[in-house]
C-alpha cells in the first residue's frame, strides 16, 4: 500500500488542481503521535471507562494539553507517567505497574499456564494406569453387553 | 391494564417456575411419574406466560404508555417505532425480562424436542431450568419490576439513550442472550447427569447439539457487538475489553472448550468429568456477567443503573446456583467411571491441551478483570486493568491454540502418529512461513506481531484446506465435517483480519476547510461542505466527502453530527465505505472557525474480515448441528437404553 | 483424589468472598495520592480582589481547608450551605478555588450562595486542579500547618462528612504543633 500511495503523491502532485491538502489539526504531529500513543494507555478520570486519547470530556482535553506541554519540555514517557500517577494515583494507568502488588497479575496467567500443564501430564499418567487396571472388567462387561444386544436383534 | 396482565402473567410464570423447579426433580428423584410428566407441561405453561409478560411490555412501549415507569425513562413518543420496541430491553428491568423469556424459550424447545429422551432425564432437565427461572423470576418480581407505575404519569418520556438508537440494538442483545442464557441448557443436562448418577455417552449426545446452538448465537452476539461498536463510537476500534464484553466472552471461550471436550466424550467416552464441570463453567460465567454488569461492583460503558439492593440479590443467587452445582459436582463426579483409554500424544490428549489453554485463557481474562476489585477489595488502593494488559497477555495465551488448530484434526484418537502427521503438515507449515513473510512485506513493511499472525493465520487455512481436500478423495463428507472445518477456517480469516488492520491502519486528524482534500491510505477524500438536516428526533450537521482511488471516483460518505432533542451532548456518527479488502472512514469531530470542520478520516484494511471470521465460525456450527446423525443417533441410543431397561426389569 | 473435586469449590467461595467486599465499595472513586505529601505549590490571582494573589505558602503554620468549586457545578450548589455554616463556626480558615470559571460567574455565584470563604483563589485554566489530582467538583482538601495535605473529600462534604471525619480531623490537627 506505501508504494500506491508514493505513485499517488507524485500523480497528485502533477495534478495540482488547487484544491488544499488538508492541514493536520494538531499543531505539531510529532509531538501528537507521542502524545497519542501515552494518553491511549491512559484512562480518563471522569469517563472512566474511555481512555483518555479517546474521550471528549474537559479534564481529558486540559490533560492532553498538559501532556503535550509536557513532551515538548523534553519529558521522557516515564516522567511523563509518573506526572499522571503522582496527581491521580495508579487508577489513570490502564497498563498497571509491575510491583509487589501486581505481581500476580502479571505473572498469574503464565504461571497458571504452567500448572495447567503439569496439572495435565500428571493427570493423563495417572489415568493410563488406572484405566490399564480396570480394562479387564470393561471387556467383561462389553461382551455381556454384546450377548444382550445380540438376543434383542433376534 | 396490559401493564397489570404482563405483571400478573410474570407473577404466575414464577408460580409455575416453582412447580417446574420441585415436583418433577423430586418425582425423578423418588420414581413418582405422576410428578415427572409434570415437566414438559410447565415449561410450555412458564414460555406462554413470560411470552405474555414481555408482549405486554412491548404493547406498553409501543402505545407511548407513560404512566409506567420504565417506559418513561427509556422512550417516548418521537423515538421511531424500531427502537420504541427495542427500548424494552434499553435499560436493566426490560433486559431482565428479556433474560428470562429467552431462558424460558430454551426450556420450551427443550421439552418439546426431548421426546425420545429418558422421561426420569427430562424431567430433571427442565427441573434444574426451571430452579434457574425461579430464582431470576423472584429477581424481577422483588427488586427490578419493569411494570412498575409512575403516578401522577409524565406527559412524554425521557428517551432512550441517542447511542442505542440504532438497529444494532435491534438484534445484539437479543442474539447475546440467545447464547448466554443457551447455555443454561448444556447447565440443566450437566446437573441432571450429576443428579441421576448417568454421566455417559448419551448425556454428551444430548448435550451437543444444544451446547453448539448457544455458541452459535453468542458468537453473532459477540460479532454484532464488536461491528456495532466499531461504526458507532466513532472511533474506529472493535474490541476495548470492557469489563461486560469480557462478561461475554468469557463463557465463550468456556463454551469452545466444552464444544471439544462434548465431542470427545461423546465419541471417547472419556472427559466426562471435565466436561460437566466446563458446562457447570460455561453457564456460571454467564451468570458471573450478568451480576458483573447489573451490581455496580465494576465500571463500564454497558453498565445499567445499580441499586444496591440489586447486587446483593444476584450474588445471593449466584452463590446457590454456582455453589450447590459445584457442591453436587465434588460429590458426585469422583464416582464416574472413567472413558477409553488414550495414549500421552493422541488426540484426546491434544484437544485436552486445547481445552486447557482455552481455560488459562479465561481464567486470565476474569483475573485482569476482577484484579482492581481484588485490590480494592483488600483495602491496597485503586488500580486499573485495561486493553495493554488484556492484549499483552491474553494473544500469546491463544497462539498456542491457533497452532493446535491445525495439527489436532490430523491426530488420531487413542494413539497419534507424530512422524505420519509431520508428514502431512509440512506443506502447511511451509505456506505459514512464507504468509508470515510475504504478506507484511506486500501491506508495507514486516512487523514481528503481522509475521506472527498471517503465520498462524496462514498455518490454519492450508491446513484445512488440506484436510478437506484429502478427505474429499475417500467420497463425500457429513455436513458436520464441512462444519468443523469451516469453523476452523473463520478463526483463520479472523485473525488475518486482526493482524492487517492492526498492523496497516492509517488515521489522520485533519481540520478541513470546503474543497480541501486528505489522502489517507491511498484514498483521497474531499470535503464538500455541511449542511443541517433534520431527523425524527434530532437535528444534524451532515457533512458531504467524495473519495476517490486513484483518479477514480468512489462513494460519497455522509457523516453527521447529531443533536438529539432529548440530550445536550451532540452524536457522532460516523460515514463508512465498507470493503472486502479495506474500510474508509470519516467521522466529524468539532467545527472550528469559517466553515472549517475538524474531521478524522481512517484507512482501515481488511477490517470486515474480523467479522466475516465470526461469520464463518457461526456458519460452521450451524452446519455441525445440521447433521442429521446426532438425531438419527439419538434415537437409537434411547431405543436401546429403553430395551436395555425393559430386559432389566423382566 | 476426592479432594481435588472440592477445588472449583472452594475457589468460587473466595471468588464470592471479593464480590460481596466489592459491592461496598465504589468503583469510581479514585483515592488521591497526595494525601501526607507537601501540598503542591501554586500563586494564582485572588477572584475578588483580582490585583492581589494566593498561594499556599500564606497558610504556612494554620490547618486550613481548600475547597474547589465552579459557578457551573450543580453539586457545589447542594454543598454550599454547609460551607456557609462552617465558616460561620470559625473552625479554620475555608478557602475556595474557583475551577475552570470566569470571574463574573464566579463572583455572581457567590453573591448568589453567600461567600463562605476567607479568600478565593481563581484557576481559570485548571492547571492548579491538575496539580491537586482534580477530577470532579466539588472536591475540598484539609492542609495542617506544616502544609501538608492530610485529607481529600471527594464530592460535596455531607453532614455525615463533617461530622464523622472532618470535625475531628481539624481538631486532630490544631492540636499537633
Amino acid at each position: 500500500m506505501k508504494r500506491l500511495l508514493a505513485l499517488l503523491l507524485l500523480a497528485l502532485a502533477c495534478l495540482g488542481a488547487g484544491a488544499k491538502d488538508a492541514a493536520p489539526l494538531a499543531e505539531d504531529p510529532v509531538v501528537e503521535q507521542r502524545m497519542l500513543s501515552i494518553s491511549e494507555e491512559m484512562r480518563c478520570l471522569v469517563c472512566q471507562n474511555e481512555s483518555l486519547a479517546a474521550s471528549r470530556s474537559d479534564l481529558a482535553m486540559d490533560l492532553r494539553r498538559e501532556l503535550r506541554t509536557l513532551i515538548k519540555q523534553g519529558k521522557s514517557d516515564a516522567e511523563i507517567r509518573e506526572f499522571m500517577v503522582s496527581r491521580y494515583g495508579d487508577f489513570v494507568l490502564y497498563r498497571p505497574r509491575v510491583s509487589p502488588l501486581t505481581y500476580l497479575l502479571w505473572g498469574g496467567p503464565f504461571l497458571l499456564m504452567i500448572v495447567g500443564v503439569i496439572v495435565l501430564l500428571v493427570y493423563m499418567r495417572r489415568r493410563s494406569r488406572a484405566v490399564g487396571s480396570a480394562q479387564g472388567l470393561s471387556e467383561e462387561e462389553t461382551r455381556r453387553a454384546e450377548a444382550l444386544l445380540k438376543e434383542e436383534v433376534q | 391494564m396490559i401493564p397489570e396482565l404482563g405483571h400478573f402473567a410474570l407473577i404466575l410464570a414464577a408460580c409455575v417456575a416453582l412447580l417446574l423447579s420441585t415436583l418433577p426433580l423430586l418425582g425423578a428423584h423418588q420414581g413418582r411419574r405422576e410428578w415427572l410428566v409434570l415437566a414438559r407441561p410447565a415449561a410450555q405453561a412458564m414460555f406462554l406466560l413470560v411470552s405474555v409478560s414481555i408482549a405486554a411490555l412491548a404493547w406498553s412501549f409501543y402505545t407511548n404508555d407513560f404512566s409506567v415507569t420504565y417506559v418513561a425513562e427509556h422512550s417516548n413518543s418521537v423515538l421511531p417505532t424500531m427502537y420504541r420496541l427495542a427500548a424494552v430491553w434499553g435499560g436493566h428491568e426490560g433486559s431482565l425480562l428479556l433474560w428470562l423469556f429467552m431462558l424460558a424459550g430454551w426450556t420450551f424447545a427443550v421439552a418439546q424436542r426431548s421426546r425420545t429422551l429418558d422421561e426420569a432425564m427430562v424431567a430433571r432437565v427442565l427441573g434444574v431450568l426451571g430452579l434457574v427461572s425461579t430464582g431470576l423470576m423472584l429477581f424481577v418480581l422483588l427488586t427490578s419490576n419493569p411494570f412498575a407505575r409512575l403516578i401522577p404519569a409524565v406527559e412524554e418520556g425521557r428517551d432512550l439513550n441517542p447511542m442505542l438508537q440504532d438497529p444494532g440494538l435491534v438484534f445484539h442483545p437479543p442474539l447475546l442472550y440467545m447464547g448466554y442464557v443457551g447455555f443454561s441448557v448444556a447447565f440443566a443436562f450437566a446437573i441432571a447427569a450429576l443428579l441421576s448418577g448417568r454421566l455417559d455417552a448419551a448425556w454428551a449426545r444430548w448435550s451437543r447439539p444444544w451446547t453448539t446452538l448457544a455458541w452459535i448465537f453468542l458468537t453473532l452476539g459477540i460479532m454484532l457487538g464488536s461491528w456495532w461498536a466499531y461504526y458507532t463510537l466513532g472511533w474506529g476500534g472493535w474490541w476495548f475489553w470492557d469489563p461486560v464484553e469480557n462478561a461475554s466472552f468469557m463463557p465463550w471461550l468456556i463454551g469452545t472448550a466444552l464444544l471439544h471436550s462434548l465431542a470427545v466424550t461423546e465419541k471417547r467416552g472419556s472427559f466426562k468429568s471435565w466436561t460437566v464441570l466446563l458446562a457447570i463453567g460455561a453457564f456460571s460465567l454467564s451468570l458471573l456477567g450478568t451480576f458483573l454488569v447489573r451490581s455496580g461492583v465494576l465500571t463500564s460503558v454497558h453498565a445499567f443503573a445499580t441499586d444496591p439492593r440489586r447486587g446483593v440479590f444476584i450474588l445471593i443467587l449466584l452463590a446457590l446456583v454456582i455453589g450447590s452445582s459445584l457442591a453436587l459436582f465434588a460429590w458426585r463426579a469422583p464416582k464416574v467411571a472413567l472413558g477409553g483409554a488414550f495414549g500421552l500424544f493422541s488426540r484426546e490428549s491434544l484437544l485436552l491441551v486445547g481445552n486447557v489453554l482455552l481455560v488459562v485463557a479465561c481464567a486470565s481474562v476474569l483475573l485482569g478483570t476482577l484484579y482492581p476489585l481484588i485490590i480494592d477489595a483488600l483495602g491496597l488502593g485503586k488500580i486499573s486493568v485495561g486493553p495493554p494488559y488484556f492484549n499483552a497477555v491474553f494473544v500469546p495465551l491463544m497462539v498456542p491454540v491457533v497452532l493446535l488448530l491445525g495439527a489436532v484434526p490430523l491426530a488420531r484418537w487413542k494413539t497419534a502418529e507424530a512422524r505420519e502427521m509431520a508428514s502431512r503438515l509440512w506443506g502447511p507449515a511451509v505456506v505459514a512461513v512464507l504468509a508470515g513473510g510475504i504478506v507484511p512485506w506486500l501491506m508495507g513493511g514486516w512487523t514481528l506481531l503481522t509475521g506472527l499472525g498471517m503465520l498462524l493465520a496462514g498455518w490454519v487455512a492450508s491446513s484445512t484446506v488440506l484436510q478437506v481436500a484429502r478427505r474429499l478423495k475417500a467420497g463425500t463428507p457429513p455436513i458436520s465435517f464441512w462444519g468443523m472445518h469451516l469453523a476452523h477456517f473463520g478463526i483463520a480469516v479472523f485473525v488475518i483480519g486482526v493482524t492487517l488492520v492492526g498492523g496497516y491502519q492509517e488515521e489522520k486528524d485533519v481540520r478541513m476547510a470546503p474543497g480541501d482534500t486528505s489522502l489517507v491510505g491511498g484514498h483521497m477524500f474531499k470535503f464538500m461542505g455541511v449542511r443541517e438536516v433534520p431527523g425524527p428526533n434530532y437535528t444534524a450537521a451532515r457533512g458531504e466527502f467524495q473519495v476517490s482511488k486513484d483518479g477514480r471516483p468512489g462513494r460519497t460518505l455522509f457523516p453527521e453530527k447529531r443533536t438529539y432533542r432529548s440530550s445536550t451532548m451532540p452524536m457522532t456518527n460516523a460515514a463508512i465505505d465498507p470493503g472486502i479488502t479495506r474500510d474508509v472512514y470519516v467521522s466529524l469531530g468539532e467545527p472550528l472557525e469559517a466553515g472549517a470542520w475538524a474531521v478524522r478520516v481512517y484507512y482501515k484494511p481488511f477490517v470486515e474480515w474480523i467479522w466475516l471470521g465470526c461469520l464463518l465460525m457461526a456458519l460452521g456450527g450451524v452446519m455441525a448441528v445440521a447433521d442429521r446423525r446426532y438425531r438419527l443417533r439419538v434415537k437409537s441410543s434411547a431405543a436401546v437404553a429403553a430395551t436395555g431397561l425393559r430386559r432389566a426389569t423382566t | 483424589m476426592k479432594l481435588k473435586f472440592l477445588v472449583p469449590l472452594a475457589l468460587f467461595f473466595v471468588l464470592v468472598a471479593f464480590l460481596a467486599v466489592g459491592l461496598q465499595r465504589d468503583p469510581r472513586e479514585v483515592p488521591s495520592p497526595l494525601i501526607n505529601k507537601a501540598a503542591p505549590l501554586f500563586k494564582v490571582p485572588q477572584v475578588q480582589l483580582a490585583d492581589k494573589t494566593f498561594s499556599p505558602v500564606d497558610m504556612q503554620g494554620k490547618v486550613w481547608m481548600l475547597n474547589v468549586f465552579a459557578s457551573w457545578c450543580v453539586a457545589c450548589k447542594v454543598e454550599h450551605p454547609l460551607l456557609v455554616q462552617l465558616q460561620q463556626s470559625q473552625i479554620v480558615p475555608l478557602v475556595g478555588l474557583d475551577y475552570k470559571d470566569t470571574r463574573p460567574a464566579a463572583l455572581k455565584f457567590l453573591s448568589q450562595n453567600g461567600d463562605p470563604y476567607d479568600l478565593a483563589a481563581f484557576d481559570g485554566d485548571g492547571r492548579v486542579g491538575i496539580d491537586y489530582g482534580v477530577y470532579g467538583v466539588p472536591e475540598t482538601f484539609i492542609i495542617d500547618k506544616k502544609g501538608v495535605i492530610r485529607h481529600k473529600q471527594i464530592g460535596p462534604i455531607t453532614p455525615e462528612a463533617l461530622e464523622k471525619t472532618i470535625l475531628p480531623l481539624l481538631d486532630k490537627l490544631k492540636k499537633e504543633t
